[in-house]
């Protein structure tokens, strides 16, 4: 029995060790951390409570912070009417098993194996106000298309679009999983009863994919809250135009890392703010996965 | 079945008009690609004139993206590989013996699952630059596979518990040693389960962008999309080489994933669909 214990020690130590040098550690870091002021890499003096004072109420943080806050609710509210609610259609359609479907199925999940660097690149370059795909696309049929990215009424949406087109296919294939679940007697009951395909959505089929809904928004909300690398690629460090597309995950970079125009490291700060982003997504999450678990209907 | 209903039509042309936005994009980068800056201008739509290997010669003389994309080769590939060998190791321990700390080891890692690394990336910092692992490819390959190791138990625990036990017994009956057990009995039977969890890590790590752009200062060891990010920046008027960049940036994990789109689409989605 000794001899069995080594053995099972043996197997569990790297990975536990790992986990702790690199995930344990560091996580209980960033909560220390955000109560020290920093010289440098190194935390210098205990500060108390003023690091969140500054990151939520004094300048130059508080204005950056609520501005970016509000980009990301709104990211996060238009991806689920837009990106979502698409995906559920085209899931709907998908389930029907027309020809094709299956080729439909690995192109629209296509972009999801991508890089946002790629996928931000791309359709930067496609969003061109001069040159663009878009734009060329537009004046055909003879619309003069915006500086879509230049512009601080479209930049935002277009950020928004990008995402969409690049997650599109996750959300349709999680809403699919769902609808193959639903066992073919329902489906087939409603529509002898004379069910059309509207109302077969949203009083046949949308209650009955609750468990794919709550995943949806729950990814759906962290992504929306630690989105980075998409508005980096395509506007930059400071969220251009004038901040129109600046969000959490980049005033945290800026704090944190240093911005292009002052390359001074604050540790405490970005501490602080990781600290209560991280607070306001486990909070979120957990009271939305709480009411979306109460919702879902056990087949 | 078929009914030519307006319904029908509308959801026919919904997944037609979808599935032209979602792939003409990829069209139109790869045949870019080919395209001098006067001809992308002209004429975006058509297909190239001619084979022009131009822009691609360009970057494989003129730029850094063979070794980004080495580097990101190396890094994906080591990364899962010290993954799945830990991981799997932990899984098994977990799913086939039962001792005291069970519970507790399997919540340990579970929790981890709750925890979005890129939030920590400041300790995470201070923690390297301790180690002396900044700016390496090491630094940044633990690091991955301590962010794929509780997705990686989740998924190898819960299958090697649905194992049967039988297999497992008569091997120690006959007295095979338990890492014998595990490696030639147990282990092959997990492989689809490895698939799935290595594609699931595999990915993320591939097309990660944050932490090599935190960690990462030296442009020998920069990885694909970092590089890409910068090589994007120095060619920004030479709109041929810069889709001939993306093309090469985004095939290799585009033919993987067309080659195995089935396991891409379960390993990506594993955990969100039962």
């Amino acid at each position: 029995m000794r001899r069995q214990g080594l053995w099972i020690a043996a197997l569990l130590t790297p990975a536990a060790l790992t986990m702790a040098v690199f995930v344990v550690w560091p996580m209980l870091g960033a909560f220390r951390y955000a109560f020290f002021s920093f010289n440098g890499l190194l935390p210098a003096d205990f500060v108390g409570l003023s690091n969140f004072v500054d990151v939520l109420a004094r300048a130059p943080f508080k204005a950056a912070v609520f501005a970016a806050l509000w980009h990301n609710i709104i990211v996060f509210v238009c991806l689920m009417l837009f990106q979502n609610g698409l995906a559920y259609l085209i899931a709907y359609a998908l389930l029907k098993q027309w020809p094709l479907h299956r080729v439909h199925q690995v192109i629209v999940f296509l972009p999801v194996v991508l890089s946002a660097v790629i996928v931000g690149f791309l359709w930067k370059l496609f969003l061109h106000p001069l040159f663009g795909l878009v734009n060329a696309a537009l004046a055909l049929v003879g619309i003069h298309g915006p500086p879509w990215l230049g512009n601080e009424s479209t930049a935002l949406g277009s950020l928004i679009f990008v995402n969409g087109w690049h997650f599109l296919g996750m959300a349709a294939l999680i809403f699919l999983a769902g609808m193959q679940r639903i066992p073919q007697e329902v489906m087939e009951a409603a529509r002898i009863d004379g069910a059309s395909d509207g109302v077969l959505l949203r009083r046949i089929v949308w209650p009955l994919v609750a468990p794919a809904v709550t995943i949806i928004f729950i990814l759906t909300f962290i992504g929306s809250f630690n989105w980075f690398e998409l508005p980096y690629v395509m506007a930059g460090l400071t969220g251009s135009p004038g901040g129109a597309t600046d969000v959490l995950g980049l005033v945290f970079y800026r704090t944190a890392f240093g911005s292009v125009s002052s390359g001074l490291q604050d540790f405490g700060h970005g501490s602080a703010l990781a600290v209560l982003m991280f607070l306001f997504i486990a909070v979120f999450s957990a009271v939305a996965l709480r009411f979306l678990r109460r919702r879902e209907i056990a087949l | 079945m078929k009914r030519f209903t307006p319904g029908a039509v509308a959801v026919q042309t919904l997944l037609l008009l979808n599935g032209l936005v979602m792939l003409y994009p990829f069209v139109v980068m790869l045949m870019s690609a080919f395209k001098s800056n006067a001809e992308i201008f002209a004429s975006p739509f058509a297909l190239p004139e001619s084979l022009d290997l131009t822009n691609i010669h360009r970057i494989l003389d003129e730029t850094d993206l063979a070794t980004y994309l080495a580097n990101s080769a190396l890094i994906t590939a080591s990364s899962i590989a010290v993954l799945l060998t830990f991981g799997t190791m932990a899984a098994y321990a977990i799913a086939r013996y039962t001792f005291r700390l069970r519970e507790i080891v399997f919540f340990f890692f579970v929790a981890g699952l709750m925890v979005p690394l890129k939030l920590a990336i400041i300790p995470l910092f201070i923690q390297l630059d301790v180690l002396h692992l900044l700016d390496t490819r090491l630094g940044l390959m633990l690091i991955y596979v301590a962010m794929g190791l509780p997705s990686t138990v989740f998924i190898l625990t819960g299958f090697l518990r649905t194992l049967p036990g039988e297999l497992e017994e008569s091997a120690r009956i006959e007295g095979a040693s338990e890492a014998r057990i595990m490696w030639q009995i147990m282990l092959p039977l997990a492989r689809p389960a490895m698939v799935i969890a290595g594609i699931q890590n595999a990915v993320p790590i591939w097309n990660d962008f944050f932490f090599p752009l935190v960690f990462i200062t030296t442009d020998s060891r920069k990885t694909l999309p970092q590089g890409l990010s910068v090589f994007m920046g120095e060619y920004n008027t030479d709109w041929g080489v810069l889709f001939a960049g993306l093309s090469l940036a985004a095939l290799p994990i585009m033919i993987c994933y067309i080659a195995l789109s089935r396991q891409f689409i379960a390993g990506l989605t594993a955990g969100a669909v039962k």
